[in-house]
């Protein structure tokens, strides 16, 4: 496991991206796996053709030329919403909560620009952030059973997209009508780590023409 | 067409070959055999290549009916197996012909059985493996996670007859928890999160295996170990990752284990052991052992060496090893 200084912000995130290719390139044939996240980048090699003393050196030499100034940009990709209290039934409590109109709350949302952080938990699910401060809103006390597919959804600090239905405790405040994974398709996320995304409010015909369903929700 | 039917799907059958893996930046996980060294030993007594597809059975009740001549084999957890009612051996290969009956009974030692054909089941992979994680839809027959269900037709890659090979008894794994299980662990950056109290109460005590227990790991049952962190930013989580939830109760993960995850981790299981885990019904007794990255190291590459000397004496049976293979 590499690590980099334990927290969430953009230059960390820039390094990790850098280490990203680095790391491949040293580990060559050795590699299994590759896993990066907020602050530290996961390495699996294979014990039958290198060992620890070696993996550990590799990276060490390979990771001391990266510095925070030469960070690359990634793509910035636009993520449309259908914020509405139909279908983002946490809405209103966040305004609530915050002392904010649902406007407000939708406004503060879209005008920022996301990192993305991480994927992982389950297959497509990007980890996005910042959230601004104001709408920093803690997990539900208990998760619900089922949330569907497209739903836009704050935890913290962080925003996401569920890719699929899936239990989750995320706060629920639109839908995306955006595929966040295609198994059969290539590629089969829109997004990547590293990337910069923006999500844009649209109309329910909007949503609907764009592929979204209603229906789902809970 | 050259293939198996299943007749009946059992507990929990699903199509596995060694795992996928490269993935995990799209959130996908390994998935593969529970029991790697059971699922290696089917694939090698049929001269296959590991990453050949077969089926993980769990508990048993898998019933197939075979739709050509070729050669099967089943390893794993100690089960009843017969043809066409006729009782035969596990970890050893068997010839069967069109239309013959292979029936697997319940698991009464271990939990996972592996089901081999000669030159393995011909599955299209999904993003590079046939592994079927039923949580992601991904893998499997269909490419969509699903188990197998009864009038699945499971196409070979080939049908061949081949000669019997077996695994001689003093050389499979023992299912036998009865004594209990010791976990070799290797700890982790994060064991500093927890006090020298807290690990040596990790060491000491005496865990049971829950019945929480699945393909994506073991929940344990035991004295409950307190971190000093809470809040940790989600990382990557390997193979056999020991994570200490908020209730203090380990959970051993394993193949179906989520990519990221922000609870503490004490150490990592090393994976031999992780396999005799996956074999171990609940109320199992373990306990966890430390050891350190070089004597993991040793471990693995000494069970790789006896497994291939194994392997050359089957190939070879009476005679010399061939050190070449």
């Amino acid at each position: 496991m590499v690590y980099f200084e334990q927290k969430m912000a953009a230059d960390i995130a820039g390094l990790v991206q850098q280490a990203g290719p680095l790391i491949r390139g040293a580990m060559g044939p050795h590699l299994l796996e590759l896993l990066p996240s907020y602050a530290s980048v996961m390495v699996v090699f294979n014990p039958f053709s290198c060992d620890h003393f070696q993996a550990k050196h590799l990276l060490q030499q390979t990771l001391s030329s990266l510095s925070a100034s030469s960070q690359q940009a990634g793509r910035r990709i636009e993520l449309p919403v259908y914020y509405s209290e139909q279908s983002g039934p946490d809405l209103a409590l966040i305004a609530k909560t915050k002392q904010l109109s649902v406007a407000e709350v939708i406004q503060l949302h879209q005008q920022q620009v996301y990192r993305v952080y991480a994927i992982g938990f389950a297959p497509g699910f990007a980890y996005l952030g910042e959230v601004a401060e104001q709408l920093a809103m803690p997990r539900l006390q208990s998760p619900r059973a089922r949330v569907p597919r497209g739903a836009v959804a704050i935890a913290d600090r962080q925003t996401a997209v569920y890719p699929a239905v899936s239990p989750g405790g995320w706060n629920l405040i639109g839908l995306c009508p955006t595929p966040m994974f295609q198994p059969h398709k290539q590629p089969s996320m829109p997004v990547a780590v590293g990337d910069e995304v923006q999500f844009v409010a649209i109309s329910k015909a909007e949503f609907l023409a764009l592929g979204g369903q209603m229906g789902d929700e809970l | 067409m050259s293939h198996f039917a299943v007749l009946n799907p059992g507990v929990l059958s699903l199509i596995q070959d060694a795992g996928r893996f490269g993935q995990s930046q799209l959130g996908l996980t390994n998935g593969g055999p529970l029991d790697a060294g059971s699922a290696n030993w089917a694939n090698a007594l049929l001269g296959n290549s590991s990453n050949a597809s077969f089926i993980e059975c769990s508990i048993g009740g898998l019933q197939l009916q075979a739709h050509c001549n070729t050669s099967f084999c089943v390893t794993g957890a100690g089960l009843t197996l017969t043809v066409n009612g006729k009782a035969k051996a596990m970890w050893q290969s068997h010839k069967v012909q069109s239309g013959d009956i292979i029936e697997l009974g319940m698991a009464s030692q271990g939990l996972r059985a592996y089901v081999a054909v000669a030159g393995g089941f011909n599955i299209t992979p999904q993003f590079g493996s046939s592994a079927t994680v039923m949580r992601e839809g991904i893998g499997g027959l269909n490419q969509n996670g699903a188990k197998l269900q009864a009038g699945d037709k499971l196409p070979l890659t080939v049908a061949a007859t081949l000669p019997t090979r077996q695994l001689p008894a003093a050389m499979q794994p023992n299912f036998d928890f009865s004594k209990g299980l010791s976990l070799r662990l290797v700890e982790g950056y994060q064991h500093q999160l927890f006090s020298i109290v807290e690990r040596q109460r990790f060491y000491l005590n005496t865990y049971t295996v829950t019945p929480k227990a699945d393909r994506m790991g073991v929940k344990l049952s035991g004295p409950a170990i307190s971190c000093s962190s809470t809040s940790l930013l989600s990382e990557g989580i390997c193979y056999g990752a020991v994570q200490i939830p908020p209730d203090g109760q380990p959970i051993v993960l394993l193949n179906d284990r989520q990519t990221l995850g922000g609870y503490p981790k004490i150490g990592s299981v090393l994976s031999l052991d992780c396999w005799l885990l996956a074999q171990a019904p609940a109320g199992t007794k373990l306990q966890f052992v430390k050891t350190d990255p070089q004597q993991a190291h040793n471990a693995l590459l000494l069970a790789q060496a006896r497994y291939q000397r194994q392997l050359a004496s089957i190939k070879n049976p009476g005679g010399v090893p061939d050190e070449h293979n």
